[in-house]
């Protein structure tokens, strides 16, 4: 069952017409459910923070959207179209593309490798160093990223920079839709924020909607137009960040924690619960 | 940068160690000894190195190649002698059997799951078992419908190294300049962000074993050729590893994402003169061993101290 509050509903027709819907999807891997029924709606130009704990299902939601791995049942519907993915490309061919938490980024290779990674350009069988070269190049000047050279490898660089390259490659093939798997994790304040323009920075050109995945409310809710909370798989909150507060969302998932706790010790299954 | 680094280290030592030998003795650079030098002893390793190289950039390892080599000789002399098969098209099977071995390594380790060491461990004790049931562990003599082309392939004295040093041009043009290659570090270098790249990790291991069967069993014809006879004893474990150390020589990393071809190749001529150099100067090839293992460790530690240093020069 997913709640959607009056507010929630209110927001996404002040966004327009839905880029993406999500209807009861649930994924299973054997005995474990990671995804019990969840269903969302991201609308045209809209950047939704979707919030919650480790081992909600944020992130097995975002393999499902982008094409790595399939849904045991539900519907994806992309501009009212209902797509059935097949692969990382099929989704990227659809206009979904996703910087995963991991940055899916090779150190041994440099910079503009790493942006062109597995959409080269070629020049007969060869590779176009060259123009991937200057492409790379140009579009991190656009996007106002700074690094040495396109050339250096990218286990040189820091944690934003690598967090920033990774953006801006799935950028580069103009997505409808982005999803970015926890950008601020393991992220200094400093690096953060550079992250934090990007997103804004987006949002202001309007091309693309995003869906931000994150547990540190506070950053995201800077940025994002609205907050889904997903808890045991469902989505169980839906607000406009304006609408909402750090407070708000903190005491949501504590007294969910406590209720969890209490249900447990009423099974006996756990003799104390912190006060 | 530590690359190119390292290729010109292993230059220096070429250097050095031909130099070395030519003044030692004269007979070194001398017209017959080029040939044993180049294609009997560098050839081989060199050809089988280029597999190993791609496999290990990728993360795996092939240990069958030097059955593959040892088995394809002879499966060209059963089909030519027992089944009347035409020569060429007894080549061109013997091939394709190393691709279908490079096949069932890939099988095995991509699809099935084993680590490669255990696969290529398995594959190669069957073909050695395949090989010394079938030939009663007796050589055969090259059948004569292949004389003429084997000429080509092998027993021609620069035929050997002529063909090593096109592989070596041909494979490093696609380890650094084509998409195979770059994927090829990408899956070794960070194989779950090329899945989420959207790389077909699996394709990319599948066909560097393929390549290393098929370039194992092509080693095996041209020595076959060379040595003009087929010889059970003939490949095994000695060239897979010799090739494995010239890899490592010439900078690639045992866990993937980092080698080149003419590291290797330049580790190979290495190995190849130190051979070669020390039977000419007439001392037993016994002690060669302590020094291919101490060019290992030598080779091991100046990498993993300069990933130290590559590491402090990041922060």
């Amino acid at each position: 069952m997913t709640t959607t509050t009056p507010e929630g509903a209110a927001a996404s027709a002040a966004a327009g017409e839905d880029i993406l819907r999500v209807e009861h999807l649930s994924k299973r891997y054997g005995a474990v459910t990671a995804l019990t029924d969840v269903s969302m709606h991201l609308g045209r130009g809209e950047v939704l923070g979707l919030l919650g704990d480790n081992g909600a299902g944020k992130s097995t939601l975002l393999k499902i959207l982008c094409g790595f791995q399939p849904p045991t049942s539900g519907r994806i519907l992309v501009e009212g179209q209902e797509i059935v993915f097949k692969s990382v490309d099929d989704a990227r061919a659809r206009g979904i593309d996703a910087v995963y938490q991991d940055l899916a980024l090779v150190n041994q290779l440099s910079v503009f490798h790493n942006m062109f990674l597995n959409r080269e350009q070629n020049n007969g069988p060869l590779l176009n160093n060259r123009s991937m070269r200057r492409l790379a190049r140009e579009h991190l000047d656009e996007m106002g990223i700074k690094i040495p050279s396109v050339n250096v490898e990218v286990a040189k660089l820091s944690g934003g920079q690598r967090q920033a390259i990774a953006v801006a490659r799935s950028v580069y093939s103009n997505p409808k839709i982005l999803l970015l798997d926890e950008p601020l994790a393991a992220m200094g304040v400093k690096e953060g924020a550079i992250i934090l323009d990007l997103v804004r920075q987006l949002k202001e050109q309007g091309n693309v909607s995003i869906i931000i995945i994150a547990h540190n409310y506070g950053q995201v809710l800077e940025v994002c137009d609205r907050v889904n909370l997903i808890q045991h798989g469902e989505i169980t909150y839906d607000k406009r960040s304006a609408e909402t507060s750090v407070t708000e969302l903190t005491e949501i998932v504590v007294a969910e924690y406590r209720k969890a706790l209490e249900e447990r010790q009423r099974l006996g299954e756990h003799p104390h619960i912190p006060s | 940068m530590f690359l190119r680094q390292r290729e010109a280290t292993v230059l220096v030592v070429t250097i050095a160690l031909i130099v070395y030998f030519s003044l030692a003795s004269s007979n070194f650079l001398g017209k017959s000894n080029l040939t044993t030098w180049l294609s009997q002893d560098a050839a081989p390793i060199i050809i089988i190195a280029i597999g190993e190289v791609l496999l290990l950039i990728c993360g795996e390892i092939d240990l069958s190649v030097g059955f593959i080599y040892t088995f394809s000789a002879f499966l060209m002399h059963y089909l030519i002698d027992f089944y009347h098969v035409p020569g060429l098209l007894a080549i061109l099977i013997s091939l394709l059997m190393g691709l279908v071995v490079g096949w069932i390594n890939a099988f095995l380790t991509v699809t099935v799951g084993l680590p490669s060491f255990i696969t290529t461990l398995g594959t190669g004790f069957v073909l050695l078992g395949l090989v010394n049931t079938t030939s009663h562990a007796q050589p055969s003599p090259i059948p004569p419908s292949v004389e003429g082309i084997g000429h080509w392939i092998g027993s021609f004295g620069w035929s050997e190294i002529s063909w090593a040093v096109a592989l070596v041009i041909l494979f490093h043009i696609i380890l650094t300049r084509t998409r195979w290659g770059l994927h090829t570090v990408a899956v070794g270098g960070n194989l779950l962000g090329a899945q989420e790249a959207g790389i077909k990790v699996r394709r990319i291991k599948y066909g560097n074993f393929m390549i290393t069967g098929l370039l194992g069993a092509f080693v095996g014809l041209q020595v076959a050729f060379q040595t003009n006879t087929i010889d059970p004893t003939s490949g095994g474990y000695t060239p897979m590893f010799y090739a494995v150390t010239a890899a490592v020589i010439g900078g690639t990393a045992m866990l993937g994402g980092v080698g080149t071809i003419l590291g290797a190749f330049l580790g190979a001529i290495v190995l190849a003169t130190l051979t070669d150099g020390f039977s000419i100067i007439g001392i037993s090839a016994n002690p060669l061993d302590i020094i291919f293992g101490g060019a290992i460790l030598i080779a091991m530690i100046a990498n993993v101290q300069l990933a130290r240093l590559r590491e402090a020069g990041r922060s």
